[in-house]
């Protein structure tokens, strides 16, 4: 075997027949660590990249274990006759996999050597060189933009969003992946028409973007917080009406050009 | 690409259909008693003559006299009760049940029917003259004795074909639209002509075509019954264009089924006849309609060249049948009716898939079968669709969208399993490509086949049992007395043992089916099936007497996840980490874990004690039984009992399940299959045929899961049995995929009388284009991996326990049971609560 399949990384889950995150159905491998905080976040459990116990429905659960690219492709292998039919296949998503660059790049390379799709949730959050060695392993970017003020950015995220940004249009020149914006729309953070639109504006003018997801806020990741003793900062905010997010569809869609959808 | 051109534009669903279907609904389902009168009165009178003239007799006259009805707003008529959705009773099968259950048949759970003091009246009357008459009777007098007493302590059920006719049958029904009944007679005719005085099958020969001609008969006077009300409603009928229905539908009476059909509307109503009276004649269900798309298309593809039919009429007078098919009813003792329950009569109405040459056959009216479902959301036909490698994608887009409507339906079949495995059970090629689906699950060839499909329910956790009690139940030997559990040295020894109390089981199992067999043969052969059924006329035999090309019999067992969990924990925890010995699983197990007795256990253990007792010579009475029992029941709740049952539970946790893409778990579970199997296709039926398994439970695995002990997978005593090869409930946790692929990982193809698997979604994963592009994969997916068969729930939780709080509510709610839809609300409330907890899959975040 090659050494590379040896390479180690930590993940806090594997979930099998995801449906709602990109094309056909996808394994989709959660890499610990992140590099920022976002208020919002329904993964907490994915931004310390120490091992961590969390109580989940009383009991408690060790979260994060050190696995090697072979292991987690086995488990990706399991479900190729899934990818096979619905042009599926591999995703990551965290976390930031780039916080675990050595990992995540194996782990993409291994799949696409073994003729699988790979795609990449992320925010483009790490030194571009780090980025420009995973491409050629990717085949779908599936980048995350949650603003474009880059004070508010760090007031909720704890971090400002130039280098991302910066990144974005790298990836999106150097024509080596597919290329999808990402919004979080989050209430009183981003979701007025105004902030959606100044992404959607960005958006257009990377080149070679395909689509652009509005993803609305939910609150599926509250009793996490809970479980690890944090305190969760959005107990107040409600998720956005349907209406509201149609609303902001229209808007991306009239300011990009491109073609946009509500979810993942 | 295929043989056929398609439209796929939708057709919108009429007023009609909406009403035709608050008719049917309106009232709860009634027992009429017209058909036992009629029966026993032609029986009475026929006594010196050959059974199966007097079969065709007694149809005759219940076809000449019952009472007809042509419903409101009906466009194709034919109804086998006045009442909406009555049915009729068939004492020639059995009928004590029914009498004993006459004051509570319309107050129990489970399909509840009303009857009128008159009715009851006439249906005693009639049933005094069936004293030792009847196949049940016939059938238990064949049966050896271990046998009753295997079925008294419910190690398998035959009661479906033990008490009822057979049915389970796709007839030629090309073959009437193109002849009708008199093309059909004349066959007999002259079959009868060159029957010659001399030869050695004379008697039963000329006998038989005789009472097929009696029959046809007997169907076209009938038909004409139908026309001549017709006319007569037409002329007291005021508005125009009712009127004119009428006078087309006498027309259309008056000519099939005598005649061969010349058009569309023809061939539904002359196809309707012939659904409905195998149904009179008999009280088999699951009467399958089979490749409705394929015998119907040439009639509507002739008329829409000509220019003279809509396809939007053409997909009304469907739906009119779709409705007509939920007409037809069915009245199943209380234990039965749980295990069937939701009324249902499996009528299975299958659209795509290939022509003898392997050629796909996918056409207009397959689409339109979909749409017909989608119109009437009902649970009959119980729809199919074929899938195989050249199936039309927009032709599964479709099923799917049905599949999102929640009703249940289709359940999607693989070509690509089905065809070799009946070939490997004789098939020609040419006819398992044309295989539709009889009942649930189970493939055959129509018109040339008597498969026997639903011979019985065989639950494979009772021989276990056995193992852990030296085959003894309710203090009676009921298996064979294999070696004390405690003291087996390796896990071979314990798995032999159980392979031996399944061999018994299954011996036995075959002598119950083939006792109910022969007495079929003797007591009820069926001449207007059988004139439908290659080669039937030639031979000169009823399908009943082996008249039929295929002959099969293929009883159900069902519990393959729970025997697969269970002897892989014994064998991880005894034998490989020695965490615990099987004298602490036997003694969980009879205590249930410390989790408290069911009534059969305090019962079983009871009688056990007292029965030892009295050996050694101590008087025994009621009061010292009601000692026992106290004894028995304070025992089972002491500490220690909970706790070393909780230990055991925590252990059996923490072992590997079937249902999680395990390789070595699967793969073990599939050896387990093989302990039913394998055997079991190594016997014989009367019809010269051979038995063949299928892996599905129809709805028994609650009813039966109730009469059995906990099992060493964990499972509680009296809880369901995992249904057919889906994994026990709630035990898949790595989501559809991972079951999919261990289910995959069965052999699909041994299992050649069907197997059944279930899934469960939330609306969520079918929303949109993309989530029915990804639906129709997981479907190919599993079919590449050699599965047979998929059925789909796509019901929330929620929508389900608010009908659970609201039946009112949900009235028409139908759901997926176990190889067929019914509707929520009539089902038990245990079914009810088993469908609510099959996992859900494809909410994630």
């Amino acid at each position: 075997m090659e050494d590379y399949r040896q390479t180690k990384g930590r993940i806090f889950d594997i979930q099998k027949f995801s449906i709602h995150d990109g094309d056909g159905i996808r394994t989709i491998v959660f890499l610990k660590g992140c590099v920022l905080r976002c208020r919002w976040c329904c993964n907490p459990e994915s931004q310390e990249y120490a091992v961590q116990t969390m109580t989940v429905a009383g009991e408690e659960r060790t979260i994060g274990r050190d696995v090697t690219v072979e292991e987690v492709m086995k488990t990706v292998e399991q479900d190729r006759p899934y990818y096979y039919r619905s042009g599926g296949g591999l995703t990551l998503s965290g976390g930031e996999s780039l916080c675990q660059p050595e990992f995540a790049g194996n782990l993409l390379r291994a799949a696409k050597e073994s003729g699988i799709n790979t795609a990449m949730e992320s925010m483009a959050c790490a030194q571009y060189d780090v980025i420009e060695r995973i491409l050629p392993y990717l085949d779908h970017y599936l980048l995350d933009i949650k603003h474009m003020n880059p004070a508010k950015h760090r007031e909720y995220t704890g971090r400002s969003n130039e280098l991302m940004l910066e990144n974005a249009k790298k990836i999106a020149r150097s024509g080596q992946v597919r290329l999808s914006i990402r919004i979080p729309v989050i209430p009183t953070f981003n979701d007025s028409a105004e902030e959606i639109r100044e992404i959607a504006a960005y958006a257009k003018e990377l080149v070679h973007v395909e689509k652009i997801h509005l993803l609305p806020y939910h609150r599926l990741g509250q009793d996490k917080y809970d479980g690890l003793g944090r305190e969760y900062e959005m107990k107040d905010i409600l998720p956005p009406s349907a209406e509201h997010m149609q609303e902001l569809k229209v808007a991306a869609e009239a300011e990009s050009g491109l073609p946009c959808q509500i979810g993942g | 690409m295929g043989l056929y051109q398609y439209e796929i534009a939708d057709v919108k669903k009429t007023d009609r259909i909406d009403r035709l279907i608050a008719n049917l609904f309106a009232k709860m389902p009634e027992i009429e008693s017209a058909r036992a009168r009629l029966i026993t009165e032609s029986y009475q009178r026929t006594e010196a003559e050959p059974m199966i003239i007097r079969r065709a007799k007694a149809f005759v006259h219940i076809l000449e006299n019952i009472p007809i009805i042509i419903r409101e707003d009906e466009l194709v008529v034919g109804s086998s009760t006045i009442a909406p959705r009555g049915c009729q009773t068939y004492p020639e099968f059995s009928y004590e049940w029914l009498e004993a259950e006459f004051d509570t048949v319309a107050g129990r759970s489970a399909d509840p029917f009303y009857i009128s003091e008159e009715a009851k009246r006439e249906i005693k009357e009639a049933d005094r003259y069936w004293k030792g008459k009847t196949t049940s009777e016939l059938a238990t007098s064949y049966m050896a004795p271990e046998t009753l007493t295997a079925m008294e302590h419910n190690m398998f059920t035959p009661g479906n074909y033990f008490y009822n006719g057979v049915g389970h049958v796709t007839v030629q029904y090309e073959k009437v639209l193109a002849i009708g009944f008199e093309g059909i007679r004349a066959e007999a005719e002259q079959l009868l002509a060159a029957c010659d005085m001399g030869d050695g099958d004379y008697a039963r020969k000329s006998r038989f075509l005789q009472a097929v001609i009696l029959s046809c008969d007997g169907v076209i006077a009938y038909a004409r019954r139908y026309a001549r009300l017709a006319e007569q409603m037409a002329s007291q009928c005021g508005d125009a264009a009712r009127k004119a229905e009428l006078l087309q539908i006498s027309a259309n009476c008056q000519k099939v089924p005598a005649k061969g059909a010349e058009t569309f509307y023809e061939a539904c109503q002359s196809f309707w006849f012939v659904q409905q009276l195998l149904q009179l004649e008999s009280s088999g269900h699951s009467i399958s309609p089979g490749r409705f798309d394929q015998y119907m298309y040439p009639y509507y593809e002739r008329d829409r060249k000509r220019g003279t039919l809509s396809r939007e009429f053409a997909q009304e007078l469907m739906d009119c049948i779709w409705v007509k098919l939920n007409d037809l009813n069915k009245c199943r003792d209380a234990v039965s009716a749980e295990g069937f329950a939701g009324y249902s009569l499996f009528q299975n109405l299958i659209a795509g898939g290939q022509n003898g040459d392997g050629v796909d056959v996918t056409n207009d009216l397959s689409f339109m079968c979909i749409q017909a479902s989608m119109h009437v959301q009902l649970p009959q036909p119980s729809f199919s669709v074929r899938v195989w490698n050249g199936s039309p994608h927009e032709f599964l887009i479709k099923a799917a969208e049905l599949t999102r409507t929640g009703v249940g339906l289709p359940a999607y079949y693989n070509d690509e399993v089905i065809i070799p495995a009946l070939v490997s059970r004789g098939l020609t090629l040419q006819d398992a490509r044309e295989y539709n689906i009889i009942g649930c699950v189970e493939p055959q060839k129509a018109g040339k086949t008597e498969g026997w499909h639903d011979a019985a329910f065989f639950n494979m956790c009772r021989p276990l049992e056995l193992v852990f009690s030296q085959g003894m139940d309710r203090g009676v030997q009921v298996g064979i007395k294999t070696g004390p559990v405690e003291e087996m040295q390796d896990f071979e020894e314990f798995y032999n043992a159980y392979k031996e109390q399944m061999n018994y089981m299954i011996k036995l199992l075959v002598n119950a089916d083939n006792a109910i067999d022969a007495a079929h043969a003797q007591r009820c052969p069926l001449p207007f099936l059988s004139c439908m059924v290659d080669d039937c006329m030639k031979r000169g035999l009823s399908v009943q007497e082996g008249g039929a090309v295929y002959n099969f019999t293929g009883p159900q067992g069902f519990g393959v996840a729970n025997m697969a969990d269970s002897l892989y924990a014994v064998k991880t925890l005894v034998f490989e980490e020695h965490k615990a010995t099987l004298k602490e699983f036997k003694e969980a197990l009879a205590t249930n874990y410390g989790k408290g007795l069911t009534k059969e256990m305090i019962g079983d253990m009871t009688a056990r004690i007292a029965a030892g007792l009295k050996a050694a010579g101590q008087e025994i009475g009621e009061k010292e039984v009601a000692v026992i029992m106290k004894t028995v029941i304070e025992a089972s709740e002491l500490p220690a009992v909970k706790e070393k049952g909780e230990r055991l539970l925590k252990l059996i946790e923490e072992v590997p399940k079937f249902g999680n893409d395990i390789p070595e778990v699967d793969a073990f579970a599939r050896d387990v299959a093989y302990t039913y199997t394998r055997p079991l296709q190594e016997y014989k039926n009367p019809r010269g045929g051979i038995f063949q398994a299928g892996l599905y439970p129809v709805s028994a695995n609650v009813p039966l899961g109730a009469q059995t002990g906990a099992t060493p997978d964990g499972r509680l005593a009296g809880t369901p049995v995992a249904d057919g090869v889906s994994p026990s409930a709630g035990k898949d946790v790595n989501g559809p995929t991972a079951a999919a692929n261990s289910v995959a990982r069965l052999d699909h193809f041994i299992a050649s009388n069907g197997t059944l698997f279930n899934q469960k979604f939330h609306p969520s994963a079918l929303s949109g284009r993309e989530g029915l592009e990804k639906f129709v994969a997981l479907i190919r997916a599993y079919f590449d991996q050699k599965g047979s068969h998929m059925q789909f729930n796509v019901v929330s939780r929620e929508t389900l326990l608010d009908a659970q709080k609201n039946p009112e509510k949900y009235k028409h709610l139908v759901v997926r049971v176990a190889g067929y839809s019914a509707l929520f609300t009539t089902l038990s409330r245990s079914l009810q609560d088993d469908i609510i907890n099959r996992t859900e899959q494809g909410f994630n975040y």
